[in-house]
């Protein structure tokens, strides 16, 4: 057991745990916040991506000690930031959820591709995108969502 | 805190109910009073109609809450009952909450009789159910500031939750509910024309959008309770094996273990438990224990020996499904006019995103489960019964779900009864059951494998004259409740259906199955039996098309039932959207039509190859499920589910077994669609119809891979008639 001083969207939390903890359960079960799911726990579907310093990571393998002082961005957080919201509206406007488990990792990976790339290709899409599995297959108005969402933001 | 106001003077059946909310507000419901109705069932019988305040609650503050007599998982009826029972009652939309029912009598399934989401039914069968209790509900408040007004319910109109009296009189449903309860429940209602719809028709965003996009939306597997513990299980390598020896004492030492122990399984097996804090002690526990397993007795499954097994049974014939015409006229049709045709299917996992799970809390006398569950009713009565409980005793919340695809409709409950041999071990505590990823993919349940044999004698017409068909595959329902109504002189009806009651005109015709017993759990999975016999039937069909040089839809329509009109509209629309198809140097177009579940489908789609795969670069598809109800949920269940069937067309779409053993674990070995797999552009053009209203959920899914592969044959020439593709 170890004490982890975290930086989760913008608080600073604190969390004794097992150093071997990956971030997603720490985020669930010692933070309480739901919204990272987990869906394979080997980093190939996706459910449970945030951000870590600004880069979208895959917390279902990242040891919570070697998060350091890398500040850390949840789907309960990303709604402050303007593309955030911008992905939220997108993705309410153009109804793409179904049922909506993967949506959190679906949109923090759209909120990192339009971060550096705010008028995407289908191209760069399919690259950034390409690690995020939906099994209700949402892919499609994933798609326009994620452009759409590029168009508001100008 | 509930205050039960029993105002019998008024009507004896009914009584308010109002309680105290926790913003400090009163909540005010329509509430019935059972026993009194089941006093009364003694000497008369019961009034058959849906006591309202089971499904409507209508708040202080305007908010109608609508109860949801099925499971949300991705397939839009918290939104698309909702619409239904608003539009009867007129309800501000804007107020109209859903919520997801628990387990009771009440909320079963108006058609199955059971408390479930299967068949593609939820609309189908709830429709007529969630109008007439909206329109009733609607006459009580109608009637009620009628009375109040002194002038008749006919002279009053409703709007966006207000009722409107003829001298501009206005009154919100908020304000009548309290009185409205004390109305008895109208018999009988008028429904709305369908031009008096206001929802029903309309594209509407679901309900439960920005709780899904914002983390807010809790699913089973986000349940916290005080005192929670969490608790995995180690299971047998190969179904039905026993625990021989186990050593956990360095599982014990993690910190945060709660307890270690033997459980039964399902198909006669044990597992062990591990009971943590946490997930995390939990699973690392799990890989410490030191277990040696007593695998005797139990048949180790191999998909290569069941293949092999599967094509010798295909060329022999089964217990007949259907027998038309001339079981002899294949063989007077010259070998040169005939096609036999081989194909085969793996099993494969539902996968659905959201890991199972279940939470249950026993206290010695009650049980209280969490689930997001298909089959409520089954779920309740195995945890009551593994908990020597009445079904009644165990409250049952009914779970947002992540997918489920057939998944969370397990005959045999296995998930609830591991969940509730867990509690009770741990009285008092609730614990949540989570089956890792490793466990779904490796623990059965699979959409069954299947061989399908198939000799065609074609006509001189270029139309089939004689048609032999031989499936070749598990039961999904012997030996369940289920086999008594599926089960037809020893043929599934899961296995041939698509098959047997096939649109196509073929005048000798013969269908019949084999249904081998294997040691491996398997299951419906989202369109079941049509996932391989659309396929087998819309590649022979096109097949035979390209061999009679008449176009593919032309030929459909030639070889199609006149009556089956909810495909045929389809197909001439599909013709119709793709007629300005330009298809560049190496592209070719596929088409397929299914029909099942009362929804008829048409696909054609736009097929390249890249690195040897098929690269599909657009969709088109026509559908026909009558009265469309949400024409945005059923566009996109139809994108979706389109991309949902590729599932069993990709490389990685399968699930093989070798020597008992299930050889992927997870998501990079059974390797389901990713974005990239996907076409960039699926339309979906729904058929106008006045009819009642079909499924949306299952139908969009066997079209795809026939289309896909039908475009496939156009590029090479060849004919694919094994799945997934693995070389073109």
């Amino acid at each position: 057991m170890a004490t982890y001083r975290l930086n989760v969207n913008g608080r600073q939390r604190e969390v004794t745990t097992d150093p071997s903890t990956p971030l997603l359960w720490v985020l669930r079960e010692d933070l309480k916040m739901t919204g990272t799911k987990y869906g394979c726990g080997v980093s190939a579907c996706g459910a449970c991506t945030v951000h870590v310093g600004g880069v979208a990571t895959r917390s279902c393998v990242v040891p919570v000690s070697m998060i350091d002082d890398r500040p850390i961005v949840t789907i309960e957080g990303i709604g402050v930031d303007p593309v955030g919201r911008a992905v939220q509206n997108a993705w309410i406007d153009k109804d793409v959820v179904q049922c909506g488990y993967c949506q959190s990792g679906q949109i923090m990976s759209a909120v990192a591709l339009l971060k550096h790339t705010p008028k995407p290709t289908d191209l760069n899409i399919d690259e950034s995108m390409g690690g995020n599995l939906c099994r209700c297959a949402t892919y499609v108005r994933i798609r326009e969502a994620i452009k759409s969402a590029g168009n508001q933001l100008k | 805190m509930i205050t039960p106001a029993k105002d019998l003077s008024l009507n004896r059946r009914t009584f308010l109910r109002v309680s105290s909310v926790a913003a400090g507000g009163l909540l005010v419901s329509l509430y019935f009073d059972r026993s009194m109705l089941a006093q009364e069932a003694q000497t008369q019988p019961p009034p058959k109609v849906y006591p309202p305040d089971a499904f409507i609650r209508i708040t202080p503050d305007g908010n109608i809450v609508i109860q949801v007599n099925r499971l949300e998982f991705g397939q839009g009826v918290n939104t698309a009952l909702p619409m239904v029972l608003a539009d009867e009652l007129d309800a501000d939309w804007t107020q109209v909450v859903a919520e997801l029912a628990p387990a009771a009598d009440i909320y079963k399934d108006p058609v199955f009789g059971i408390q479930m989401v299967g068949g593609s039914g939820s609309i189908a069968h709830s429709f007529q159910q969630y109008r007439e209790l909206g329109a009733k509900t609607r006459a009580m408040l109608v009637a009620t500031a009628a009375s109040k007004w002194n002038v008749s319910a006919a002279q009053c109109r409703t709007e966006a939750s207000v009722v409107f009296g003829p001298a501009g009189q206005k009154a919100r449903y908020a304000e009548l509910a309290s009185d409205a309860a004390r109305q008895n429940v109208p018999q009988t209602v008028r429904l709305k024309n369908p031009s008096e719809f206001r929802l029903i028709g309309k594209p509407v965003r679901r309900l439960d959008s920005r709780p899904k996009c914002n983390g807010s939306s809790k699913f089973g597997l986000d349940l916290d309770l005080p005192g929670m513990k969490v608790a995995v299980v180690a299971h047998p390598p190969v179904f039905g094996g026993k625990v021989k020896s186990l050593d956990d004492k360095e599982a014990r030492a993690i910190d945060g273990v709660r307890d270690v122990f033997q459980i039964p399984v399902n198909l006669g097996g044990t597992g062990v438990a591990v009971v943590a804090d946490k997930f995390w002690p939990a699973k690392q526990a799990r890989d410490l224990l030191k277990i040696e397993w007593d695998l005797s007795g139990v048949q180790p499954a191999d998909s290569m020996e069941l293949f092999a097994r599967y094509r010798q049974l295909a060329t022999t014939t089964g217990n007949v499904a259907v027998t038309r015409g001339d079981e002899k006229a294949l063989e007077r049709i010259p070998s040169a006019s005939r096609i036999v045709a081989d194909f085969e299917f793996p099993y494969l996992a539902h996968a659905p995103m959201e890991p199972l799970n279940t939470t249950v809390r026993f206290d010695g006398e009650r049980a209280e489960t969490w689930a997001g569950s298909q089959f409520q009713t089954f779920d309740q009565m195995a945890v009551a019964q593994v908990l020597g409980l009445k079904p009644e005793l165990v409250t049952f919340h009914t779970e947002m779900a992540g997918g489920g695809f057939g998944r969370r409709a397990v005959i045999d409950s296995h998930i609830q009864r591991e969940a509730a041999v867990i509690a009770k071990r741990m009285q008092g505590t609730p614990v949540k059951l989570i089956w890792t990823r490793e466990d779904d993919i490796q623990g059965g349940y699979y959409r069954p494998m299947h061989v399908h044999r198939v000799e065609v004698g074609i006509g001189p017409d270029g139309l089939p004259a004689a048609w032999r068909h031989v499936v070749v595959g598990q039961s999904i329902v012997a030996g369940t409740p289920f086999a008594s109504l599926l089960i037809k002189n020893g043929v599934d009806d899961t296995a041939v259906e698509g098959v047997a009651d096939s649109h196509y005109v073929i005048p000798n015709f013969h269908l019949s199955a084999h249904h081998p017993t294997v040691n491996v759990p398997v299951l419906w999975w989202r369109s079941v039996g049509h996932t391989h016999t659309a396929f087998v039937m819309e590649t022979l069909i096109d097949e035979l098309a390209t061999r009679a040089k008449i176009d593919p839809i032309a030929y459909r329509r030639k070889l199609l039932k006149p009556d089956s009109h909810k495909l045929r509209k389809p197909l001439d629309l599909l013709e119709t959207k793709t007629a300005n198809w330009r298809l560049p140097r190496g592209h070719a177009k596929g088409v397929a039509c299914h029909e099942c579940f009362g929804t008829g489908v048409a696909c054609a789609v736009e097929v390249s190859i890249e690195n040897n795969r098929p690269k599909i670069h657009r969709a088109t598809v026509a559908v026909d499920c009558g009265m469309a109800v949400n024409p945005l949920t059923i566009e996109s269940q139809f994108q979706a589910g389109i991309g949902f069937g590729l599932t069993q067309l990709v490389s990685g779409g399968a699930i093989t077994l070798k020597n008992g053993r299930v050889e992927q674990r997870n998501f990079d070995g059974f390797i389901p669609p990713y974005i990239v797999d996907v076409p960039v552009d699926i339309d979906v053009h729904i058929v106008p119809s006045t009819e009642a209203p079909t499924g949306c959920g299952e139908p969009p899914v066997p079209v795809i891979a026939p289309a896909v592969v039908n475009a496939l044959a156009k590029l090479t020439g060849k004919r694919y008639r094994t799945l997934p593709l693995t070389n073109i």
